[in-house]
Parts: C-alpha cells; structure tokens; sequence
C-alpha cells in the first residue's frame, strides 16, 4: 500500500551519468529493498511493508551526488523501466548496464519541509 | 557418665506450676497448666507443684508455693499429666459407640450373608415333599451363588473391615446411607420371599433358586455402589486447602476432592503429621516478650474523673464504656508517638542469636566427625585380634557418645531444641547411625532442623484429641471459601478451602509441514 498521499512527496527526475572506473561504471550510491527483502528494516520509508528500491548511501563526489540523488529517495523508474515491484537482483542489473551510459531515474523523496519537522521530533501534518 | 545430669536437665527445663485443680475424692476434673522455660541449668529449680492427687487441698498451698526446694515429694512432671488426662479420656465411654457401631455391623452382616442360604434351605425344612427335584440348571445356579457369595464376602472384607483410622464426631454419612440402604432391599426381599414363596409354598425350586441368586447379584452391585461413594468419589482434586498454624504461620497446600469437612480435617491431620514441623512453644517465647513490654509501656491514670461505683446498665454504663474508649485511644496515640527502639533491639538480638547458633553448629559438626573417627565396623581379621573389644551397635554408641555429647547439648539449648530430644532417644538414634554405615552429616541432620511430628516421641508431640470448630455443619461437604478450625491444646490449624477452576480447553491443529522458515534479507549494493 503506498502511504505516499499521506505525506507530501516531491518527484524528481534526475540524470545520471555514469563515471568510468578501470573496467566498470559506476553511479555512485547504494541501493536496498526489493520484493525478495525484509521491508521492515527499511530506515527511509514510512510505511514498513514497503518493497521498494531506496537510496541508502551516496558516495561524495561521485555522480549521483552531483546529480542531486539524495539519501533515502525512492526509485520509482529507471530510463523508463518501473522499479516498484522488482526483487533487489533485478533492480541492480537494471541500473548496472553496461550499454547506457545515462540512467534517467524518477524518484519520490520526502519534502525538505515535511523532512525537517520529522527530524524535529515528528508530528503528523496537518492537511 | 553425664547420663545423670542430662537426665535432669529435661525436668529443670520444663517446671509447672500447676494453677488450678478442681477435685472429686476419686477424679481429676479439669488441669489447667502452664509452662515456665528455664534458661540456665545450673540454678535450682524455682517453684515446686502443688497437690496432685490429694483429696484435701493444704491450708498453706498459697504461701509456700514458690518455696524454693530441691525435689518436692507431689511434684508433678508433664508425662504424669498426660498419663492423669489419658487414664480420663479412657474411663469415660467414648469407645462404647464405637461398638454399637460394631455390633450394628456385625448383625447387617451376618443378615446378608445368612439370608440367601436361609432362601435356599428353607423350602427343603418347611414343604420337602412338595418341591420339584432340582435339575441341572437349578445344581449349577447353586455353584453360581457359592461363588458370588464368596466374592461379596472377600469385597466386604477389604472394604470395610479395616482398622479404623480416627474417631469422627458426626455418623459418616455415606456409610449410613449405604447401610439403610441394605437393610431396606433385604428386608424387601424378605417380605416378597415370605408373602409370595413362603405363603404358598411353591414348588417350583428352580425359581426359588434364582431368586437367591438374583439377590446376590443386587448385593454385589450394591457393594459397586459402595466403592463408588466410599472411595472413588474423592479421589479426583476438587479444592485446594492451605492450612495454617496459628502459633508460627506455618502454612501448607493439598489439594482435596469432594469429602464432608469431617473426613477433609481427618486427611488434613494426617497430612499435618507428615508434613509440618514439630510445634516448638520454646521459639514463641520471644514475641511474646516483646508484646508483654509494649503492653507494659504506658499506663493511664484517670486524674479528675470519677468511675463508676458499678458497671451496672442504665445511664452509668455509658460512661463507664465511653471512659474506656477514650483511654485505650489515648493509649493507641501514647504508643504511636513513642519512640520506640524495640526493632533495634531486636535487630541486634537476632544477629547475636544467629552467630551464636553458627558458632555452637561448627563445634558440633566437629565433635561428631572426631567421634565417629573413634570406631569402624568390625572386620574379619580384627576379630581373631581382639576378641574382647568387640561391641554391638548400642555399646558403640554408648562409648562415643559422652565426646559429642556436651556440644550437642548446647547446640539443642541454643537453638531450643532441647526438649525434643531425650538422651535415650538420641543414643538410639546414633546407634542407628552406626549400624546403618551413616555419615556424621547424617547423624546431625535430624538435630539441625525440625522434623515433622511423627519423628518425634509419641508421648510428647502426638495430640490426643483433636477438636473441629466449624459453622458449617461437618457433615456438609466442602465448598469453596469455607473455613474451619482443628484444634489441639497448644495450637490451632486455620484451613480455609478453594475451588479448583473448570477450565475450557480449546484445541488447535498444526500441520507437522507447516513449519518453514525464510531467512530475513536486507542487502544493500553499491552501484
């Protein structure tokens, strides 16, 4: 059940491009979740039976952070391709290909506003 | 040997003073006694007993009974008590229900034994020439009733004809039940015999015969009924009983099935002898001591009012009544303000006690392991050595004994055991040590804790008479939240009664495949 009307969530759409290293491509950040995983253990999401592919690390300088990727977006799409209901083997072949040079990614992320007062010691919004 | 002075010791510790005696020329009619503890065994004894068995009372009892004297002539030690208030209780006929129930027995059992023999044989003594010859059938009806006969008379006896355990104050209910109920069915039969066979003298024998043996058949049957009532009836935990004594708050749980309160307090004693402590008074002493000095802390005076003259009704009495109530609350409120150090004392005081104890068990525990070092069980080869050494098991305690027996005497007066344990008693038991290859642990154990009551000498701790004081009435049966007493001279046991819940089990199926397992993923990849 996506929750995300509850919150008011930006999407994003963000270009990556993928930085050449020796023999690899590399986007730059760390994904988790998947249909195959325990949604419970999900630090970034609100609801708790979320499967979807998140953001967990973003390495400096790379980039994914020079595209604006931040920590704990969703990934909703990758150059197209929906991600929402994809086991974690999938999803990391589907960003690691090495015949595109670009992914295109749509993410959802938590408003920067909602984000703060969350942090600040978490009050539901009122509507 | 010690053997004399440890003899002593028993009566210096314990002497009465016997308060109050009520005389006929021939009976004592009621003692009232008291026990006074005796700390220290070197002072002579302080007060000597007066008259026990005297018809005339002396004109000087008052003044010289705290006269202090070694051994006076009439003194009276707690066995010849127990010995006077034995010898009473067997004069007066408590045993003669006890026959008439007996007798009553014997004679309902001799009617339904006789009666089916009297069915058979009475047509052949009253009308021989009339009756039909018995066949074949009719001969083996007769084996069928000689063996019944012979089971009923084998049930009857193991049922019923066992020593009796205790003597109840109300009839037991199911038993007169059960014998009305005999009584009732054989004398039915008799009448349907004497109208309809007798009468008419019928000749047909066969029938006579099966009669008989029809009315063996509803005895054994009833028989079933009685082991229905009489023992499988309680077996099945119905309640569950604490009983409490009200002298130290020893407290323990059984757990009872549906019995009358009279046959609930017979099983509950039996219990109390197997499992609580022996009744020590030598441990209350202390509190009550203490409560002795609370009461003895404040007294009140009246400085302007006047009382009474007499606490007669009318007017008067009211005042009196309301002087009362205000100086017992006005005692109430002296003692809340108080300062009172009494828990301090006794803090202290229990300390100490307790170091004590320790120290006393250590020299003990020592004493008796160097003893027993001092003999070993015979071999075959010492007994061409030393023929004349050789000792049977009651010899060898009587020459270890005196080593260990100072130690053991102090260690019983320290913890105020000492009453418990006669010197006869404990070189029996130490020679039943020796004879059984014991340990000196082993020997100690019984001297270091209280035993239950049965351990102890039959005399002194086995109450004679138990009274049951209950509202209900003790034929009733046991219901839940009930409450009873039994009572003895020393103590009384509070029992108070709960159910057992029923309880509603539901079940649940689960597949023996069922069970499976996943492991928990949460892998992160860097991309």
């Amino acid at each position: 059940m996506d929750l995300t009307y509850l919150f008011p969530v930006e999407q994003q759409r963000i270009e990556i491009k993928k930085l050449r290293q020796g023999e690899n491509l590399i986007l730059g950040f760390s994904i988790g979740g998947g249909i195959d995983q325990d949604p419970g253990q999900n630090p970034f999401s609100d609801d708790k039976a979320d499967k979807g592919i998140y953001v967990t690390r973003i390495t400096p300088g790379g980039p994914a952070d020079a595209a604006n990727l931040r920590m704990g977006d969703k990934i909703m799409q990758v150059n197209g391709y929906d991600m929402t209901m994809m086991t974690h083997d999938q999803a990391r072949k589907r960003l690691t290909q090495k015949k595109e040079d670009v992914v295109r990614l749509l993410v959802t992320r938590k408003s920067l506003e909602e984000a703060v007062k969350t942090s600040m010691g978490g009050c539901y919004p009122r509507q | 040997m010690q053997s004399p002075t440890v003899m002593d010791a028993e009566e210096e510790d314990e002497v009465l003073q016997v308060l109050e005696v009520c005389e006929t020329i021939e009976e004592i009619r009621e003692v009232i006694v008291t026990t006074i503890e005796e700390d220290s065994h070197n002072s002579p004894p302080v007060a000597s007993s007066g008259t026990g068995t005297k018809p005339s009372q002396d004109d000087n009892w008052g003044e010289t009974t705290t006269a202090v004297t070694g051994t006076s002539e009439h003194s009276l030690s707690q066995e010849d008590i127990v010995r006077i208030t034995k010898d009473l209780e067997d004069s007066v006929g408590l045993d003669c229900r006890r026959y008439f129930t007996l007798t009553l027995a014997v004679i309902l059992g001799l009617l339904v034994f006789l009666t089916p023999l009297a069915f058979l044989v009475l047509p052949y003594i009253l009308w021989p020439e009339k009756l039909q010859t018995c066949g074949t059938a009719c001969e083996g009806l007769f084996i069928s009733v000689a063996f019944k006969l012979l089971i009923l008379l084998l049930a009857v006896w193991a049922l019923f004809f066992r020593s009796p355990r205790a003597g109840l104050p109300r009839v037991f209910v199911f038993r007169a039940l059960l014998a009305v109920l005999v009584l009732l069915f054989v004398m039915s039969y008799w009448l349907f015999y004497g109208v309809r066979i007798l009468d008419t003298q019928d000749e047909n024998y066969q029938g006579i015969v099966q009669y008989a043996v029809s009315l063996v058949d509803a005895l054994l049957f009833i028989h079933y009924l009685a082991i229905v009532l009489l023992e499988l009836r309680q077996l099945q935990p119905c309640f569950s009983v604490s009983v409490m004594r009200s002298t130290d708050g020893e407290k323990r749980h059984y757990n009872l099935g549906q019995l009358s309160i009279q046959r609930a307090a017979l099983a509950i004693l039996e219990h109390y002898y197997c499992d609580f402590p022996v009744h020590n008074p030598a441990l209350l002493s202390a509190s009550k001591s203490r409560a002795a000095k609370h009461l003895a802390g404040l007294k009140v005076y009246n400085v302007d009012g006047e009382f009474p003259a007499s606490p007669a009704d009318g007017p008067g009495n009211n005042a009196a009544a309301g002087m009362a109530h205000s100086q017992s609350r006005a005692m109430i409120a002296a003692a809340a303000r108080r300062r009172d150090t009494s828990h301090n004392e006794l803090y202290y005081e229990e300390a100490e006690h307790e170091r004590r104890v320790r120290k006393r068990k250590a020299r003990l525990v020592v004493a008796v392991e160097e003893a027993f070092t001092h003999i070993k069980r015979m071999q075959e080869e010492d007994q061409k050595k030393t023929p004349g050494d050789v000792m049977d098991p009651r010899e060898a305690a009587q020459a270890i004994f005196p080593s260990m027996a100072r130690a053991l005497q102090k260690y019983l007066r320290t913890t105020k055991q000492q009453h418990c344990h006669s010197m006869e008693s404990i070189q029996q038991h130490l020679a039943f040590c020796i004879t059984n290859n014991m340990t000196p642990k082993a020997f100690l154990e019984s001297y270091l804790s209280a035993g239950p009551t049965l351990q102890y000498s039959r005399n002194h701790w086995l109450a004679r008479q138990w009274t049951l004081i209950s509202e209900a009435s003790v034929t009733s049966g046991l219901s839940d939240g009930s409450i009873f007493q039994l009572k003895c001279v020393d103590f009384s046991l509070v029992v108070t009664t709960k159910k057992i819940p029923y309880i509603q089990m539901s079940e649940e199926y689960i597949d023996p495949k069922s069970h499976k397992f996943v492991l928990r993923l949460q892998s992160e990849t860097s991309v």
